[in-house]
């Protein structure tokens, strides 16, 4: 697309053309309109003159007869600027005026009706008739015939004012038009390109890019402002795709390997068909693992997408922590572990039960797994804090360095090097996940700061729900009251 | 029992047939969703094992379709999708169970079973019957030879449904779903300790245990006295 034809298929073009045509057409009807209203009023004004001076000259000629009408026919035609008088008899003679010249087929038909006609002044040269005049003319008794006009060389000029502001404004109105329609389209053109390039950059990779936020508050800022928060979600999504992807090609491919060489090996080996069936065994252990660790991979990148459209609805929190520490409880003893729970009555949170529950159930295991101390401990609390709930599991075994605390949230983070314990290391993070997506907090802790470095130390991990979505409910609720 | 296998991948629905011929079943198999739909309506089998994402047409729309037509035969749904609101999903359209890929033979030997069983008129049963062992839906009591065993809730839950299916395997996943209502797979090994308190419970001080561990699959309750 060539930069004109670009050009004109902007809106600014568009919305520049609408306002120039409205805006004529209101110059034109104002004009119009004007126009019309001071013809007319001149007009009635001349008429009334005209009328008054016949008036006065009927009753002079009454009173006086024709001498003293022939005298003030003329001193009246002898002032400046004064009206045009003509007396003539049914012969055409003429006894006193001011006119030169006039067309003497006026005189035929005598009405009292205002007529349009040019003449020329007597003390002018020349013959052509150069002046335009409205006239009346009366008949007197005795075959007399007073003709008396005006001049309307001032209406016309007032007319001629008129017509040319209208030229001039029209004029002024399409240049003043081009040039605020060049600003805009150039300026909005500008922004819409700068847009326009950033996405391609975008698009072309270069996740980081921003749209300018020019901090006047626009319409362009505020569009700006919206997009670039969509585009900070997406870079975070593909930073957890490419998180996820890199995850599985590093944690995956490792078990993969040793699963397929041990299935090698086997075919290599001439060996009895226990052997085989204990081969066998242990590769399905070891598939079965692997499609655990593929699994929780999925969970916890759906669930960070928070696309999953895992229903939020109001749940128990205290209903939730129970239920996983009966489902443990079993377990827990036989491990060697004394299981406590504390938790209101009911404590409502907008959360996903599926969801909450996998999250108390991996930190519960996770206690099971790290914290096997002699006279273990394992407190499982929900308390009311903030109007919201804090959900926190309790350890009282060896604990975390404050350093490795964040560590241990990300994927595959296992801080037992030895990994004596089984275990995907996706369990924190899904923890971390689940909070995320209900907007909660969570903290790691020493269940027993004052012991250092000790075995004791214990590590308590608190998920705070806050209570914002409950307030929001309520405002809706609320909301509807109003209305109803 | 008879059993329709609708499933595109020809080499899962070959090994199907035959795991499923060594437990005693006779299987049949479509490769697309148009013959699968026409199979399912014009014969008749007792359980349906449709793929959710099949050539032609998709998995949910025939079981939609079955259904609209008043065809009840139970349809497990087999799919690559495990998220809890993919399930919710498949049941919505008439599935009765809902596997995820990939998934252990025995895991779905267990649910065919227990599928086919549902198709029988609904239980109204209160009392459950197993050898000596009766359970009193009712009154939530439990007897073995007229001696009275206390249970915890939960423990009656789980036993109640064990016998529900007594004589079938039902695995530690069934359990986790029908039981506690989860569908995730907790890392360490919680049925196992649930079911080992319940043996103490019931089978301690008989001789003759009912409660049954079937290795690589779950448990069963029956009585091997009969």
């Amino acid at each position: 697309m060539t930069t004109i034809g670009k050009f004109f298929r902007t809106t600014a073009i568009k919305l520049s053309l609408i306002y120039v045509a409205v805006f004529a057409g209101f110059a034109v009807f104002l004009v119009l309109y004007l126009n019309t209203n001071t013809s007319t009023l001149l007009a009635r004004q001349l008429n009334d003159t005209i009328n008054a001076e016949i008036k006065g000259l009927a009753e002079q000629y009454a009173q006086r007869g024709l001498p003293g009408l022939i005298a003030l026919v003329d001193r009246r035609s002898r002032q400046p600027g004064a009206n045009l008088y003509l007396l003539l008899n049914d012969d055409g003679k003429v006894f006193a005026g001011n006119i030169a010249r006039i067309t003497p087929a006026l005189f035929e038909n005598i009405d009292s009706s205002p007529k349009e006609i040019k003449y020329r002044l007597l003390e002018e040269g020349g013959v052509v008739a150069q002046h335009e005049a409205v006239v009346r003319i009366f008949e007197l008794r005795g075959g007399f015939k007073i003709l008396v006009g005006r001049d309307v060389g001032e209406r016309d000029a007032l007319q001629a004012v008129v017509r040319q502001t209208f030229v001039i404004g029209g004029i002024l109105l399409v240049i003043l038009g081009l040039i605020s329609w060049l600003f805009v389209s150039s300026r909005v053109l500008k922004r819409i390109d700068a847009v326009s390039n950033t996405t391609r950059s975008i698009m072309s990779g270069d996740l980081s890019g921003r749209l300018q936020v020019t901090g006047s508050g626009d319409e362009f800022d505020r569009l700006a402002l919206g997009l670039n928060t969509m585009l900070g979600r997406i870079e975070e999504l593909m930073h957890g795709l490419k998180e996820v992807s890199d995850n599985i090609a590093h944690d995956l491919k490792t078990p993969l390997t040793r699963l397929r060489n041990r299935v090698e090996s086997a075919l290599a080996e001439d060996g009895s068909t226990e052997f085989y069936r204990e081969t066998l065994t242990t590769t399905i252990e070891e598939a079965d693992q692997l499609i655990k660790t593929f699994n929780a991979l999925l969970l916890i990148a759906r669930v960070e997408a928070k696309s999953n459209g895992d229903v939020m609805s109001e749940v128990d929190l205290s209903a939730i922590a129970r239920d996983v520490v009966e489902l443990y409880e079993p377990v827990a003893e036989e491990t060697g572990f004394d299981i406590k729970i504390t938790t209101p009555e009911k404590a409502l949170i907008r959360g996903n039960r599926e969801l909450v529950s996998q999250a108390v159930a991996n930190l519960i295991d996770n206690a099971l797994k790290y914290a096997a101390v002699s006279e273990a401990e394992i407190d499982v609390s929900v308390v009311q804090a903030g109007g919201g709930y804090t959900l926190s599991v309790a350890d009282n075994g060896p604990g975390i360095d404050t350093e490795a605390r964040a560590r241990v949230l990300q994927r595959f983070t296992r801080l037992d090097d030895s990994r004596s314990q089984p275990g995907s290391g996706l369990g924190l993070s899904l923890v971390s996940a689940v909070a995320s997506l209900h907007d909660a907090k969570i903290d790691l802790q020493d269940t027993n700061p004052s012991v250092k470095d000790g075995m004791q130390r214990g590590l308590s991990i608190s998920l705070y729900f806050p209570p914002c979505s409950h307030v929001k409910d309520k405002r809706r609720e609320l909301g509807k009251a109003d209305k109803g | 029992m008879k059993i329709l296998i609708i499933e595109d991948d020809q080499e899962a629905a070959k090994y199907l047939i035959k795991a499923l011929s060594e437990a005693g079943h006779v299987s049949d198999h479509a490769a697309d969703g148009d013959t699968g739909a026409n199979m399912a309506l014009t014969q008749d089998y007792d359980v349906l094992i449709v793929d959710r994402m099949l050539p032609k047409r998709d998995g949910l729309s025939i079981i939609e379709e079955l259904r609209s037509r008043d065809n009840q035969t139970p349809a497990l749904i087999l799919s690559a999708l495990g998220q809890v609101d993919d399930r919710v999903e498949g049941l919505r359209a008439g599935g009765d169970d809902y596997l995820p890929k990939p998934y252990a033979f025995t895991e779905l030997l267990a649910r065919v079973e227990v599928l086919a069983r549902r198709r029988k008129p609904e239980d109204v049963e209160t009392i459950y019957t197993v050898g000596e062992l009766e359970l009193d839906r009712l009154s939530h009591t439990v007897k073995r030879g007229g001696q009275n065993i206390l249970l915890q809730p939960r423990e009656f839950r789980l036993l109640e449904y064990l016998m529900k299916h007594a004589g079938h395997v039902v695995t530690r996943t069934m359990l986790l779903e029908n039981v506690w209502d989860y569908h995730f797979d907790p890392q360490t090994n919680v049925i196992d300790v649930h079911m080992s308190r319940l043996r103490g419970k019931v089978d301690k001080e008989f001789s003759n245990p009912l409660l049954h561990t079937v290795r690589g699959s779950g448990y069963v309750i029956r009585d091997d006295n009969r």
